[in-house]
This record gives structure tokens, sequence and C-alpha cells, in this order.
């Protein structure tokens, strides 16, 4: 990224100078938000059947007059990091303890806050064979129901049903140069252009930005970035998320669960483009 | 069962519909896994398993109809038709170019079939893919007709079998197709409600976001023997991952052992084993009082 980008610049960027940005190592990642944004952050590990992802962080932390349960996707800002973090792909374990954290916020009557931001859920064989397929689905279904608010924010890389297994919620907020697509570009490119080189083109077509899916409405709200994007002012990007965290943390806990569940199950029902004919 | 397979008029010749190559004398069948040359009428006789080497072959979505009482199906929401929501242009070719293709090549106006019917003389209700068009890929019309099924299978109280063959979300709709996992996920909460089971049945080849979504948290997971299952591609984790697999990695057998489905069943007893398992689930209310009003309610829609 130019380091010079300004916001006049900022109206010209392409879906893959977003998509530059979204996996931008410098940008401010889950554990940087809540450190930021929360008191008293209690980090829970281990799904109690297989493991403890560090691909995905979550626990117990005080945000503004809200105990919350913050779940997200770990990336790493160095490559030691990134090694350790499995560049954010999680595994079976990570979705399952991600699982055992709703189902205990769900106990409390504690609210969730999710942190998106994965390239894409881990493809290796190993996570084949501790059902991947089996744990994002779950991960799905628990969301679907869940007795307590839930907001998903879009930090950076929502890559696939990686992404969406932490991001089924009464809000999706969405960074203003954070992604959010059906598979990583380059895997689109590879498939229908027959060329992962062919990635440019992918995120074009693909609708990835946060200005194409609100106007697709698959995202409630686009959260403004820093000039020159969040990793030029990680400090600014955690605060501007932070204040409208908490503005749709204090609406959405108005809202009785049963109606709370109703708008839920309308929010994601509504979803498709199709003709009656 | 078997006579209502010889009813239907399949050919084996159409499309990417079918495996098996055909050879130029039509009443014979090269059977892509043993290379054997079949009588064509002996394998539809044989619900399309080789009868040299077991090997299923895949089916369309309107041959698997034929797993239901004969006569039995009424097919709905045939008035749903795909649109291109984000006029996705890839090599020059764009998403509604592509869609006229399928439509034709198949048939069918998208990769899913939906309705009612019985099997053992008990009704559910169905959905069922067709990998000929696109993959089986889940985009708007799979996750609404699919969502549909789930929620008149509530309404009547009735169980919900999905047969599931697919790639993944459709890559042409973008995010509006990978949302159509959680939108089938929500639908399916609706069936769970009234205490009715979704039974999954996984062919060859399941992959990607239907993998990772509503069949895999179904009440029962059959599998097809020797079908292809998994998340990720094995091409992609023995070329990018740089892995090494192991025979037999991902399929149904694989799945099985892992934990992963509940059951393996050979075609031809897939009938018999969804009627014991829509028995068995039934047996929870009385079926006499349960009967009628289903058979009412079902009677009472008017079928496009
Ligand atoms: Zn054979």
């Amino acid at each position: 990224m130019d380091e010079t980008t300004n916001p006049t610049e900022a109206q010209e960027l392409t879906p893959w100078d977003r998509v530059q940005m979204a996996r931008h190592p410098q940008r401010p990642h889950t554990l940087d938000y809540i450190a930021a944004l929360c008191e008293d952050f209690t980090e829970f590990h281990g799904d109690r059947r297989f493991g403890d992802d560090p691909a995905i962080v979550g626990g117990l932390a005080a945000f503004a007059a809200h105990t919350v349960m913050v779940i997200g996707h770990q990336k790493g800002s160095d490559t030691r990091e990134n090694m350790k973090r499995n560049f954010g792909m999680s595994h079976p374990e990570g979705y399952r303890k991600a699982q055992r954290l709703m189902r205990q916020a769900e106990k409390f009557g504690i609210p969730v806050i999710c942190f998106v931001d994965t390239p894409a859920a881990d493809p290796k064989k190993e996570s084949e064979e501790r059902g991947q397929g089996n744990a994002i689905a779950e991960s799905i279904l628990v969301m679907t129901n869940l007795r307590v608010p839930i907001i998903a924010a879009v930090i950076g890389e929502g890559g696939s049903g990686g992404a969406l297994a932490l991001s089924v919620a009464d809000r999706i907020l969405m960074q203003e140069n954070a992604i959010f697509s059906v598979a990583p570009p380059e895997a689109t490119a590879s498939i229908l252009w027959h060329d992962s080189a062919k990635a440019p083109d992918a995120a074009r077509a693909l609708k990835l930005t946060a200005q194409d899916l609100y106007q697709l409405r698959i995202i409630d709200e686009v959260v403004s970035e820093p000039v020159g994007g969040a990793h030029q002012n990680p400090q600014e990007a955690i605060t501007i998320l932070g204040a409208r965290l908490r503005a749709n943390l204090d609406t959405i806990s108005q809202i009785e669960i049963p109606t709370l569940l109703k708008q839920r199950y309308q929010k994601y029902r509504v979803i498709g483009h199709y003709r009656e004919a | 069962m078997k006579e209502f397979f010889r009813r239907r008029k399949t050919s084996f010749t159409t499309g990417g519909q079918s495996e098996g190559n055909p050879v130029p004398d039509d009443m014979w069948v090269k059977c892509s896994a043993c290379r054997e040359l079949v009588y064509k009428k002996e394998l539809t006789d044989n619900l399309k398993v080789c009868p040299k080497c077991g090997h299923h072959m895949r089916m369309s979505a309107h041959e698997w109809i034929g797993l239901l009482d004969a006569g039995s199906f009424s097919e709905m929401d045939t008035n749903l038709l795909p649109t291109d929501p984000l006029g996705f242009v890839s090599l020059g070719e764009s998403y509604a170019e592509k869609l006229a293709k399928s439509q034709q090549r198949t048939g069918m106006p998208d990769a899913i079939l939906s309705g009612v019917g019985m099997i053992g003389g008990r009704h559910l209700a169905l959905a069922v893919g067709d990998f000929a068009f696109m993959g089986a890929s889940m985009g708007s019309v799979y996750g609404e007709k699919l969502s549909r099924a789930a929620e008149r299978a509530a309404d009547l109280g009735i169980p919900l079998l999905t047969i599931n063959t697919s790639g993944g979300a459709r890559q042409q709709e973008g995010v509006i197709a990978l949302m159509q996992m959680a939108k089938v996920t929500m639908a399916l909460t609706r069936l769970a409600e009234v205490g009715q089971p979704h039974i999954a049945l996984m062919v060859d080849p399941c992959y990607g976001g239907v993998t990772a979504s509503y069949p895999s948290v179904a009440d029962v997971i059959i599998a097809e023997p020797g079908a292809n299952i998994g998340f990720a591609g094995k091409r992609l984790i023995e070329q990018i991952m740089r892995q090494k697999l192991p025979a037999g990695f991902q399929t149904a057998e694989f799945m099985l052992d892992h934990g992963m489905i509940d059951m393996v069943v050979e075609r031809n007893q897939l009938p018999a084993t969804i009627g014991r398992l829509i028995r068995l689930y039934g047996t929870r209310r009385d079926p006499s009082e349960r009967r009628d009003p289903v058979e009412q309610m079902i009677s009472a829609i008017t079928y496009p």
C-alpha cells in the first residue's frame, strides 16, 4: 500500500487494493482490539475434545458496561507468530472451542462479540480427519439459535466458510478495507479463470468489499478506517470500531431474546436473489 | 421400486448427467471404475450400480426420485429461477450465459429439485442436488428451495430427506452464495422445533460449503459406498498444502471411521433404511393421529 494514500485516492481503491489492505500484516488483529477495548480479558483455551487452536482466541472480558464473550480468528503480525497462529486458518478444534464459549455465553446470558479475520478454514489432511466440515457446520448451527445477542466485526479477511463460522450474527459490521468472500480470490481465479494469478479479476467480480456487501444488504454497517487504512494508525482504527461495537451492543442488548431470534431468522432467511416465474 | 426406475426414461448419453461412458452401441455402457461393458438395461435395473464391480455411478436429481414410492412425488417450487445478482463475468462468459447453458443441458432451472413424496408409505419432504448443473453448487435458488423444503416439512410435521452432492458454494453469487449455508441452517431449526428429523444422504462427490453446513449437522448422516466427501478438495491438500494422502482418504468409509457419519449404505438398501428410520422416528407420536391431517394438508397444496 502506498503510504501517501489520501481520502481522494481512497475512493479509487480497486477491490484488489482492498484485499491487500485487508491482509496487511500491520493491520490490528483480534487480540489488539481486545487489549485496547476490553478490561479484564481472561482467555479460555481448548475444545475439551482434542486440543487448543491458537488460530482462534476467546474468553470473557469487560467491554463498556457489559461482560462479553469475545471470540476471534487470530493472525500473527510476523512470520513466527503466523506459524503459531496458522495464519489465522482455524482447525476443527478452534471452531469447537468457539462453540463451547458461545454455549457458555448463552448459559450466563452474556453477549458475544466475534472478530472475523481469516483467509479460510485450515485445509490440511489433519483437519479433514477431525471433521472440518462438521466443525464449521456446528458453529453455524450454534449461532443460528444462540439465545444471546451476537455481533460480528469483519476486521480483515472474511474468507469463506471459515469466516462464516464466526459471523452468523444479529449485526455484521465491516471495516471499510476489510473483505468478505465466498472463497479467497486466488481460489476463485484458479477455478473460474484457470489461473490463480487472475485473483485481481476475481476480486473485482466477487463483490467482496464492504461497500459492495453493504449495497447487497449482506452486512449492516461499514466502519470507517483511518486515512490510508487501519495499518496506518491501528489505535485510531481500534477506537472507531470500538465506538461502533459499543453503540450496536447497547442497541441489541435492549431487544428481548425471542424478538432477537425472530429478527436473526428473518435476517438470514431473506438473503438470496432469485426470480419467481 | 425397480419398476419405477425402469418406467422412467433416463438417457445415459445426455450431458454430464451420468458417469459411465456411452459406447457406440447405446445398449452398452462402460463402467468408469472397472472399465467393463455393462448392459444398459441391467444397469438401470440395478439403480446405476455397476453389476460387475459395485461402483455407484452418479445419478441425476430426477433419477434420485426413483428412491421414493412409485408415483408419490410432487415437485414444488419449480417457479424459482436463478439470476445474476453480481453481473459476474469470467473468461468472457457471464454467469447468466453459463446458467442458460446448464439449464439447456440438464432441463433443470438450477441445481436442486424439491418436493414431497413417500418412502415406505410415509410422507417426507425431499431436496436433491444435481451435480450436472454447475457441480450442484449452492446459490440463491438452491438455498431458497432447500429452506422452503425445510419449512414445509416443519409445517406438515414430516421428515426431510436431503440428497447432497456438490462442489460447494456457487462462486458466481459471491457472499450471497456463502450466506445460503447460514440461511438453510436457520430454516432447519424450524424442523428441529417441531421434532421432525433431517436425514442427509451424501453421495459422490460432496465438498466445500455443502459439507460445511446443513448435511454435516443432520440428525442422521448416510453416505453411499466409496463416495468422496470432504471440506477441502484433495487437489488443494496435495498441491498447495503438499501433503501426501493415503488411499481411501475422504471416502464414505473414511468418514465413518472418523466418526463423521452414521452409516454407509448401498444404494439398493436406501429405501428400506430410510423407510425404517422414518418409521422409528415416527412412533414418537401416534401415526394414526398424525397421518390424516398431513394427508389433508398435502392434498390442499396446489402443485405448480
Ligand atoms: Zn464397474
